[in-house]
């Protein structure tokens, strides 16, 4: 009898679901930047995913702070900075703590971060910054560099490389393994040091040459150093690898490669259009008080950028120092980076 | 039946909204921004995607690895449900269970697994399987192995055996009675499995990352790729709109197979199984190998990496997880708990909506268009296994973002992604067993007096709860496990299991490694133990006749 009836209700439902929402107006313009730096009870952190700090640390900014605290992270840096960009609109929290040196650029030029000048920022962290604008500020520091297996050199009687020009000699053919640059920051890290080093295009020479050679590729850290790397407890086959001047801290039988690193800097802001400017400083000057600064190695395996922070005695014993990392600019990362994973994928993967 | 359009149309109304709200909506907000530039309207971005011979090795590579995953998964499924559900031995609820694990690990932990497994320099080396088809292959049959047993499985272990008995009374050989009787009425729960496993083949994500090496890419994939690491939102929605054509092609077509097979069965109260004897043979080998080869395998290796500790094979790895050595902003056991209040919200949040949608999706309309309508609500509500999790989580910023849906950073955001991903498997899980009721039950009832509502409890109700022990089991491993959409929205200061063991198994040591397996161990024990559970939940003796 009504069964037509009932396809024609189930049909409105449908439509009359899908419709409402959709029809809600765009958002308004965020609030004009003139007035009063805004402040309400509430906090919201974003973050990246490695983001890391000890439960009693973070309770007592809780305290200290009296906001309600939230935490969310999105995602890699990637994914931060790109849904910070997509949500300049209505922003999705107050501060950003996570965007580095490789999308920094994106950052600014998208006007999602509202510059500040923290008065807690370390005199020796100065050289650090972003820019000379304050629009972003320095929390701490990583060099990316290529990892050797150090017994598995001494097994085979071969000299450890030390440059990037070493790793295209024959002797060391099928020896390194790398992450892809399109899907992780570390590999992305080692693609801007080849820029850095060879100058663009002469990069893509290069990794013609490291292709030639044998360098294997895999998507991201955990599947090159934990797998393919034969210094890590994956007990692999490659003896190089792309990791960090700290990983021989948890692996002391290996080394870092100190003139093949690329320096990550990780920064702080407060995002712009944020419903609480007063909290989100805050925030920034917390992640740059003394507890916090000393808590980043053990946490987040970064280096603290006040340089009177206390490190970990197997850092002091096994991570490498890095006096002159290879420099690519701010500037020249937000111009090139995307250009140069397109072109490297064409390059090596084909 | 069939006299109260309102009342289907407001049950239907409930999980529509819900499903409009927190997925059709951010994904068509999403697909959208990328028909938009600064000029406005434009089409280029979508034309510079669909003329580029790259985008259709990626849409045959995804529909290649689909199919694969998808027929192996079935043709391996089937003897298995058989075994696991209409075979008595002892070991076989432990069995059940094991199945089911691999459904919930973590993509990074297994891709490791499968890795170290299969590396040039690995136990199983030799096969040369490393950075190849076969390798993606496999591991998605790993995931999925067990979707094809249990759906499969719930539907076989009610079949009334007297039609097969009858059968072979009458002469017919063993291949006979499978082909002509027994097949026939699985039908309905394979196609059901079938396309399940499909959609989560097509969408699958880390594992073809990892274990397809940086040649190889899928439509998820690189929508991943275009999304979060490019912003380019042009390629994205033209990569996000062939998903949806692939996607919904496949649901069309499994949607016809159903209705074609479908029909009532005649289901017996309780679960129909026999001895395991000499007939078996075949199946029980051919599933020890798949169980031991392909599940255990991998699972095996994962065990034994989480005992090895720095100073020898010992429990250190799982000491660690109470997190006193200071590695962890949180022990494992905070995570866990975390993990499980999350399930247990995603987890009743699908049961309830996909018991609304299921009861609705049961009716048989004698009109055509009522039929449709049907069909075409059906397969709605698959839509969230085929669509990238990537478009949906970024949907979420642009759409839920202004009251009373600020929802981006609230912490109810998660089980209800979560949710969104578990809905199809509750309704896919129910369904089979809710559309064998033979309609002339509910006449007989309807002649005899009784009113809708109790119709509803007396014949639909037990129905329904003889699919929802599984139905709840596959909705909390879902929650548990679910790594796509709800990354996006991961609390630093709350994470759950899945989000601890990614993080540990991004660090460098031993220690951390190890702590990332017994960690996944311990999901997997959780997981083995709540699917085991959950297969005792619901009436064990329901005879409406």
């Amino acid at each position: 009898m009504s069964h037509r009836f009932a396809a024609v209700a189930l049909s409105a439902v449908l439509l009359a679901g899908c419709g409402g929402p959709a029809a809600v107006p765009g958002s308004p313009a965020p609030a004009t930047t003139s007035a009063a730096p805004t402040e309400s009870k509430t906090l919201t952190v974003i973050t990246h995913d490695s983001f890391a700090l000890s439960d009693a640390t973070i309770a007592a900014f809780k305290a200290s702070s009296g906001y309600d605290v939230k935490f969310v992270a999105p995602g890699d840096v990637g994914t931060l900075v790109n849904q910070l960009v997509l949500t300049k609109d209505a922003p999705l929290g107050d501060v950003v703590y996570g965007i580095d040196n490789t999308f920094a650029g994106r950052a600014i030029s998208e006007g999602v971060v509202r510059p500040y000048a923290s008065p807690a920022l370390p005199p020796g962290a100065a050289a650090y910054a972003a820019d000379d604008k304050d629009s972003l500020t320095p929390v701490d520091y990583g060099d990316v560099c290529l990892n050797a297996d150090t017994g598995w050199f001494k097994a085979h009687k071969l000299a450890v490389p030390e440059t990037l020009d070493d790793l295209v000699k024959p002797e060391y053919k099928d020896l390194l393994v790398v992450e892809n640059p399109a899907s992780s920051s570390p590999g992305l890290a080692f693609l801007a040091a080849t820029v850095g080093e060879k100058g663009d295009p002469g990069y893509l020479d290069y990794w013609t040459a490291l292709k030639t050679n044998g360098v294997k590729v895999v998507k991201g850290w955990t599947e090159a150093y934990t797998v393919e790397f034969s210094g890590s407890s994956g007990k692999g086959d490659r003896p190089l690898v792309v990791s960090y001047n700290s990983s021989p801290a948890y692996e002391p039988a290996t080394e870092a490669l100190t003139r093949t690193c690329f320096r990550q800097v990780e920064y702080a802001a407060v995002l712009a259009g944020a419903q609480n400017e007063v909290g989100a400083r805050k925030f920034v000057d917390f992640m740059l008080s003394a507890t916090v600064q000393a808590e980043i190695p053990k946490q987040m395996y970064m280096y603290p950028v006040d340089p009177d922070a206390k490190l970990p005695a197997d850092w002091l014993a096994h991570a490498a120092v890095v006096n002159d990392p290879i420099e690519v600019s701010i500037d020249a990362l937000a111009a090139g980076r995307d250009t140069w994973i397109k072109a490297w994928t064409a390059t090596v993967v084909g | 039946m069939g006299g109260h359009p309102l009342a289907w149309a407001m049950a239907a109304a409930v999980p529509v909204a819900f499903l409009c709200v927190f997925f059709a909506w951010p994904v068509a907000a999403l697909v959208v921004r990328g028909f938009v530039d600064e000029a406005g309207f434009t089409l280029d971005g979508v034309r510079e995607v669909l003329v580029a011979p790259r985008t259709w090795r990626i849409v045959g590579q995804t529909l290649g690895q689909a199919v694969a995953g998808t027929a192996v998964a079935v043709l391996l499924g089937v003897p298995g449900a058989h075994l696991l559900y209409r075979r008595r031995f002892p070991g076989r609820r432990l069995l059940r269970a094991v199945v089911s694990v691999p459904f919930v690990l973590p993509t990074v932990v297994v891709g490791v697994a499968f890795q170290s497994l299969l590396a040039t320099h690995g136990p199983l080396g030799f096969l040369g399987l490393q950075e190849s088809f076969t390798a993606i292959v496999a591991a998605l049959v790993f995931f999925n192995y067990s979707v094809v047993v249990r759906t499969v499985g719930a539907l076989w272990s009610r079949l009334d055996p007297r039609a097969e008995d009858a059968a072979r009374t009458l002469g017919a050989g063993r291949l006979r009675v499978l082909a002509s009787v027994t097949l026939p009425a699985l039908a309905p729960a394979i196609a059901s499995a079938a396309s399940l496993v499909f959609l989560f083949c097509a969408s699958a994500f880390g594992v073809v990352l990892v274990l397809g090496g940086a040649s190889y890419g899928t439509i998820e994939t690189e929508i991943w790729y275009q999304t979060t690491q490019l912003l380019d939102l042009q390629a994205a929605a033209a990569l996000s709109i062939l998903q949806l054509v692939v996607v919904s092609g496949t649901l069309i077509i499994a949607g016809a197979t159903r209705a074609r097979q479908e029909r009532a069965l005649r289901l017996s109260g309780n679960p129909a199984d026999a001895p395991l004897g000499r007939a078996d043979a075949a199946s029980a080998v051919l599933t020890a190998v798949v169980v031991l080869g392909l599940l255990v395998t991998p699972m095996a290796s994962l065990v034994w990496r989480s005992f090895q500790t720095v100073t020898g094979v010992g429990l250190g790895n799982y000491l660690a997880l109470s997190g006193d050595a200071g590695q962890l902003t949180v022990s494992v056991w905070q995570s866990l708990a975390n993990s499980l209040a999350t399930a247990a919200a995603a987890t009743a949040i699908a049961l309830f909506l996909g018991l609304l949608v299921s009861y609705v999706l049961s009716r048989r309309p004698a009109s055509a268009p009522g039929r449709r309508a049907l069909r075409t609500l059906d397969a709605v509500f698959m839509l969230p296994l085929g669509v990238s999790a990537v478009t949906v989580g970024f949907g979420f910023l642009i759409t839920l973002n202004r009251p009373p849906l600020d929802l981006r950073s609230s912490w109810a955001l998660i089980p209800i992604a979560q949710a969104v991903v578990a809905l199809p498997l509750v309704v896919r899980t129910l369904l089979p067993t809710l559309r064998a009721i033979d309609p002339r039950l509910h006449e007989a009832a309807a002649t005899l007096g009784a009113g809708p509502g109790r119709i509803v409890r007396t014949i639909d109700l037990p129905f329904a709860l003889r699919g929802l022990g599984l139905a709840l089991g596959f909705a909390f491993a879902t929650s548990l496990g679910e790594f796509g959409a709800t990354s996006f929205l991961s609390r630093p200061d709350r994470p759950t299991l899945p989000v601890v063991i990614f993080r540990l198994i991004g660090r460098p040591g031993a220690e951390n490694f190890g702590m990332a397996m017994s960690a996944s161990v311990v999901l997997a024990v959780l997981t083995a133990t709540v699917m085991g559970l959950a297969e005792w939940i619901g009436p064990k003796d329901v005879n409406p006749w």
